[in-house]
């Protein structure tokens, strides 16, 4: 089957610095992958090519056989930034109703996202006047609107208390095994074993492509953070 | 382009404004209470008010929706909304189409406040029809409109935003007619006042003071204004990159 993100030699330059340097890697559809790794590591930008946000400096990335950006894609790829970007004016359901248009998908779709990111009671409270975690809530559940087939999703759960985190991995885990390819990027290590595969980042470059067990079984570790330590002092050759 | 993103878009820009009544208040009332001021200013001398009276009700409303559109689109920019919709279908299109329809209904509803009361409270007399003078004050709020899509994607903060209203209009103001005839400036000005649209609104409104029929002249133009309403737009459609650093 086609592998729903294939990334090969990619490289990004900003003001003169490397900041994606030669990455490649394939994601196969209906996975839930971490992509986990300090604060600058270059997450963000790796994911703004994924969607083709990005002026990219050289590789190729691909997603469902297409490259990254072509118009066709547009309607199967949902992106959620770091920031909230939504309408912080406009309530819940005001904002999703007006994505809901936008990527023509029926308005009822806004009801289903709104109960999935748990945001029920919220509906007609203008976004401005929720919580950090409440907006970055409201920002995913745009993303979910038209069912696209891969969600790119940048710190989704960031300020999210613990009970509503539990609560979002378990839909991505659900999103995933109904066929969606999800990446999702963190800063905390503690989330690698939510997902099924993981891809660590530091410096632009990706220390390992690995599942979860497999990490800390090579590593020789019994967490996640000694055994990115031990990615770092005794990079595997 | 689709007439449903473009119009989803509209009213979506029409709800945010909704949510704001102090800005919508702004709006409708800042152009009249400073055609007021001036009517005022003008007491006794109705023919002095009748001169400037026209061509400053079609700036007015032009640097008040000017402003509010570099605001709104540079706030879409650093928000990071504008970046999101371009990852989506949404056309370039949709999104200036939408904003140009939203703040055209604002300026509609502007134009028709600020006459309405120059025309009756305020005395002021045109040769022509009044509803053309309502037609070139909406085209210049549009044009304000347009202009203020366009050169937002040259502000990256709001502080430098809001300078673009020094920056680019007050030189239009000063060019225009209004404070020395156009064909009285040096030739160098002169040319240079030919290219500047708000020369074009202000002759399209002396037109209209002067003349009670619908002259070739007032045609003219009220269609070089039109044109720079299309071009701003276009360009306005060309900042909008999918793609950046």
């Amino acid at each position: 089957m086609e592998p729903a993100i294939r990334v090969e030699h990619l490289q990004v330059i900003r003001g003169g610095r490397t900041v994606v340097g030669d990455v490649s890697f394939t994601v196969p559809s209906g996975s839930l992958v971490g992509l986990l790794g300090p604060s600058g590591c270059g997450k963000t930008t790796l994911m703004r090519s994924l969607v083709g946000t990005q002026i990219v400096a050289g590789g190729s990335v691909e997603l469902f056989g297409q490259p990254a950006g072509s118009p066709a894609l547009r309607s199967q790829v949902g992106y959620v930034t770091q920031e909230p970007s939504v309408y912080s004016d406009l309530t819940v359901s005001e904002n999703l109703r007006y994505f809901a248009t936008v990527l023509a998908v029926p308005p009822t779709a806004a009801g289903r996202v709104i109960g999935e990111v748990g945001l029920g009671r919220h509906t007609d409270t203008v976004v401005g006047r929720l919580s950090g975690g409440e907006q970055a809530r409201v920002s995913l559940a745009t993303a979910l609107l038209g069912s696209p087939r891969l969600l790119v999703l940048d710190e989704p759960t960031v300020g999210v208390d613990p009970l509503l985190r539990r609560d979002l991995w378990i839909l991505f885990a659900a999103l995933a095994s109904s066929g969606t390819t999800l990446i999702v990027s963190s800063h905390v290590m503690e989330e690698a074993e939510r997902c099924q595969r993981l891809l660590l980042m530091r410096d632009g470059q990706i220390l390992a492509d690995d599942s979860p067990e497999a990490l800390l079984a090579s590593t020789g570790s019994t967490d996640f953070e000694s055994a990115f330590i031990a990615l770092i002092e005794s990079p595997p050759t | 382009m689709t007439v449903r993103r473009t119009v989803a878009t509209a009213h979506r820009v029409l709800r945010q404004l909704r949510h704001d009544p102090r800005t919508v208040a702004l709006i409708l009332a800042v152009p009249a209470v400073l055609m007021g001021l001036l009517a005022w200013i003008l007491h006794g001398r109705a023919g002095d008010f009748n001169q400037f009276g026209p061509p400053l009700l079609g700036i007015f409303p032009l640097i008040v929706m000017f402003l509010v559109t570099s605001v709104a689109t540079l706030r879409e920019r650093t928000s990071g909304t504008l970046e999101r919709l371009l990852t989506t279908p949404l056309s370039k299109a949709d999104f200036v189409m939408g904003y140009a329809l939203a703040f055209g209904l604002t300026a509609v509803i502007q134009g028709l406040v600020v006459s309405g009361l120059s025309f009756s409270l305020y005395g002021l007399h045109v040769s022509g029809s009044p509803w053309l003078v309502v037609v070139v004050a909406v085209a210049d709020a549009l044009l304000g409109t347009a202009l203020g899509l366009s050169l937002s994607a040259l502000a990256s903060t709001e502080f430098q935003a809001v300078q673009f209203m020094p920056a680019f209009i007050l030189p239009q103001l000063l060019l225009c007619g209004i404070i020395v005839p156009r064909s009285q400036l040096p030739p160098a000005l002169h040319w240079l006042s030919d290219v500047l649209p708000m020369s074009y609104a202000v002759d399209a409104t002396r037109q209209l003071s002067t003349s009670a029929t619908v002259t070739s002249e007032f045609l003219l133009d009220i269609g070089v204004v039109a044109m720079f309403v299309v071009a701003a737009l276009l360009l306005g459609a060309a900042t909008l990159r999918r793609r950046t650093q």
